[in-house]
């Protein structure tokens, strides 16, 4: 076995051995099991909530079309009629029979009228949905007042045919746009996530060795471009491993409640046809990602000496991404604006800001393919470069940690 | 010889570290690299290595460029001890051996050699944070030499140590020496070079002011140490000719002169005035010499 494969080897098996990294994937595998499951938990928590709510009808006629009304809405809300006078009705509130009392009456040109009262009205749904039943009620009380016809009426409410069309070919559709918004929202989240964290790791990994002075004896037994490209590679696998564990649980807790959830909640967020081209462009622009900004930190964490030092190191990087993570946001909503059109060839905007273009339009092939092509030119630079820096910086020791040390750094590789 | 220094020269920017070095030493052979601090040990060392590309000159082992390929001959104990606090000696000893071509089952069996010569066979499964400096420095030494290198590289390997410690590091260096092993270490401890080393090299701002055996070295340094110990005050010889300092003891007085035509007139000069119970000529020390050179040339 080569060199090479014991240092990638060794950091990805020391890495996944470590508590941080156990507690953080179980943590995460748990948080998208529950995500998944949200529906069942939340109705396991909602099993026997029916709302019981009191009611002091004095017109006598109300109650019953109100109760109609709320069943058509399909909630849990279910009238009582109350017997006793408003005080006693208030008390039973505060008792907690009842979760509030609604008095209807009737104004006096003969149309429903109501007071809500329960113990506090932060909970404004209930409140909101008798008020809305009762909306409905009045129109159609009014309608018969005024001798409208229920013809007449829904007339009256009907929307208005309001078609919207794209004329470019291939152009999405509204409804495929929010789909798409949905999935790229939460794969934006995915890249931005693993670039910072696994970035930072790769800084931290470097710095350590550097500070604990092992650095020295590993350069000398392997070439610093080979360790550093090793423990790239290593930590990409670790990340690599840490999204399918992730992955593979979310596929299947979704797949397990795939009808309980349709029309919900995951509807929403595209995952019901999921495109193969959004996933794969994902793919791609994550590893893309990874590596570009993997080797900007690996060469950033090489310039200092303390562990101390290396947040400071890596601020400007961090700023980047969370800066692409952004314009991102903001395109999502406007994903045709020329600013996001040109930062998104822009290499360390690109992973995000490419990706982001790719899932919401209907881009003609050769804008991704140039997205990909000129972040490996990136990559390959930065590669060079870094691997010059980096082989300077492992050997460099002092107080200062700014970025003249690049120039120092370079200076020790030289040979003039 | 085994491992040549052709006019190496390391410039970094304006600043030179080491200023056309030449050096020649020969195959199971102890070197000593003696210098000031600053004075470019490390830096040669680094280049040896291959860590720094010299900006002149050239460096070859058995007549090859010293390049990652050889690494497997070659054993390093850099000046910083450097090891993987959090991991424990058993796995960090492994990894670096297989870094150097070395696989498990050998390292291992290595590894419980040597912590057993070392009288600390308890510290395989602790993890480095927990031994103490002496026993981390044990573990970087196995680190250096497990994997039987022919060229062995010594940065200060006794710095820091006790003397129970240092006597049991020396036996082991001794033992590698006598087993074929190149080594070259550097110290600012003159007596550990005067025990170990035949050839030396003094370098003093980059550049080598004193080279050679250590032998010779004393002999073309001419002056002598003399040692005279009597019972009446010998205060007067400090005037005598050949005398290049004097320092009074109680028991006498210690002189250094030019060389042994100056030791002779002075025996005359003290037989004429008594008896003395002691006079030795002695080698200069190579402390005396490193004094004397390095010193010179501070001024």
């Amino acid at each position: 076995m080569n060199n090479f494969m014991t240092i990638l080897l060794h950091t990805y098996l020391s890495k996944l051995k470590t508590k941080s990294f156990i507690v953080t994937t179980l943590i995460t595998v748990v948080i998208v099991a529950g995500l998944a499951n949200l529906s069942g938990i939340i109705d396991y928590f909602n099993k026997d909530n029916e709302e019981r709510i009191a009611v002091i009808d004095e017109t006598g006629v109300l109650l019953n079309p109100l109760q109609e009304q709320m069943d058509a809405l399909n909630n849990e809300i279910t009238l009582i009629a109350y017997k006793g006078s408003e005080a006693e009705g208030e008390n039973a509130v505060k008792d907690g029979d009842y979760r509030g009392l609604l008095l209807l009456s009737f104004n006096k040109e003969e149309l429903p009228e109501a007071a809500y009262k329960a113990k506090s009205i932060a909970d404004s749904a209930i409140p909101s949905e008798l008020q809305g039943g009762l909306q409905q009620l009045k129109t159609q009380m009014a309608a018969t007042q005024i001798n409208l016809s229920p013809e007449q009426l829904s007339k009256l409410y009907e929307p208005v045919p309001f078609e919207k069309t794209a004329l470019e070919e291939n152009a999405k559709t509204e409804e495929e746009l929010n789909q798409a918004r949905g999935l790229v929202y939460v794969l934006l989240f995915i890249i931005y996530f693993a670039v910072i964290l696994y970035a930072n790791m790769i800084a931290m990994e470097v710095a350590t060795e550097k500070s604990s002075r092992v650095m020295e004896i590993l350069i000398s037994s392997v070439s610093p471009i080979k360790q550093m490209f090793a423990k790239i590679l290593g930590i990409g696998l670790l990340s690599l491993t840490q999204m399918a564990l992730i992955l593979l649980v979310g596929y299947f807790s979704v797949k397990q409640n795939l009808d309980t959830m349709e029309g919900g909640f995951f509807e929403f967020f595209g995952f019901g046809n999921i495109p193969a081209s959004t996933i794969a462009y994902a793919l791609i622009f994550f590893i893309l990602g990874y590596f570009l900004y993997a080797t900007l930190a690996a060469f950033l964490g090489s310039l200092v000496s303390r562990i101390e030092d290396i947040q400071q190191m890596i601020t400007p990087m961090t700023m980047m991404v969370v800066a692409g993570f952004m314009i991102s946001m903001f395109g999502l909503s406007q994903p045709e604006a020329s600013f996001v059109t040109v930062t998104s060839y822009i290499p360390f905007f690109t992973p995000m800001l490419m990706f982001m273009r790719v899932g919401m339009l209907s881009l003609p092939v050769w804008e991704p393919i140039l997205g990909i092509v000129i972040l490996l030119a990136a990559i390959v630079l930065l590669a060079v470069f870094g691997a010059r820096v980096y082989r300077g910086g492992v050997l460099m020791y002092g107080k200062s940690n700014s970025f003249k040390d690049i120039k120092k750094a370079l200076q020790l590789t030289k040979n003039e | 010889m085994a491992l040549e220094l052709e006019h190496v020269t390391k410039r970094f920017g304006k600043f030179t570290a080491v200023d056309d070095l030449s050096l020649a030493i020969p195959e199971s052979e102890m070197f000593g690299f003696l210098g000031a601090n600053g004075a470019g040990k490390t830096t040669t060392f680094r280049m040896i290595l291959g860590l720094l590309d010299p900006s002149g000159g050239k460096i070859a082992w058995n007549g090859k460029p010293i390049d990652y390929s050889t690494s497997p001959l070659i054993g390093y104990l850099p000046e910083e001890r450097g090891l993987y606090p959090k991991l424990k000696v058993k796995d960090q000893v492994v990894y670096l051996a297989k870094l150097r071509g070395m696989a498990k089952q050998d390292s291992l069996k290595e590894l419980t050699y040597w912590l057993e010569r070392f009288k600390v066979p308890e510290n395989a499964n602790k993890k480095v944070e927990e031994l103490s400096k002496g026993n981390q420095q044990k573990i970087q030494f196995i680190t250096a030499v497990i994997h039987k290198p022919k060229l062995l590289i010594l940065d200060e390997p006794f710095s820091g140590l006790d003397p129970v410690n240092v006597e049991q590091l020396k036996d082991a260096v001794l033992d590698l020496k006598n087993n074929g092993t190149t080594i070259v270490f550097s110290s600012h401890r003159m007596e550990h070079v005067e025990e170990l080393c035949e050839h030396l090299c003094i370098m003093q701002k980059g550049r080598p002011i004193v080279h050679g055996s250590l032998k010779e070295i004393k002999r073309s340094f001419g002056r002598k140490n003399l040692v005279i110990h009597g019972d009446y005050d010998l205060g007067f010889l400090a005037e005598s000719r050949g005398v290049m300092k004097s320092r009074q003891t109680a028991e006498g007085i210690q002189l250094q002169i030019s060389g042994e035509e100056a030791a002779e007139a002075i025996f005359r000069e003290v037989a004429e005035k008594g008896f003395v119970r002691k006079f030795v000529l002695e080698e200069p020390s190579l402390n005396d010499i490193f004094i004397e050179k390095a010193g010179a040339s501070y001024e």
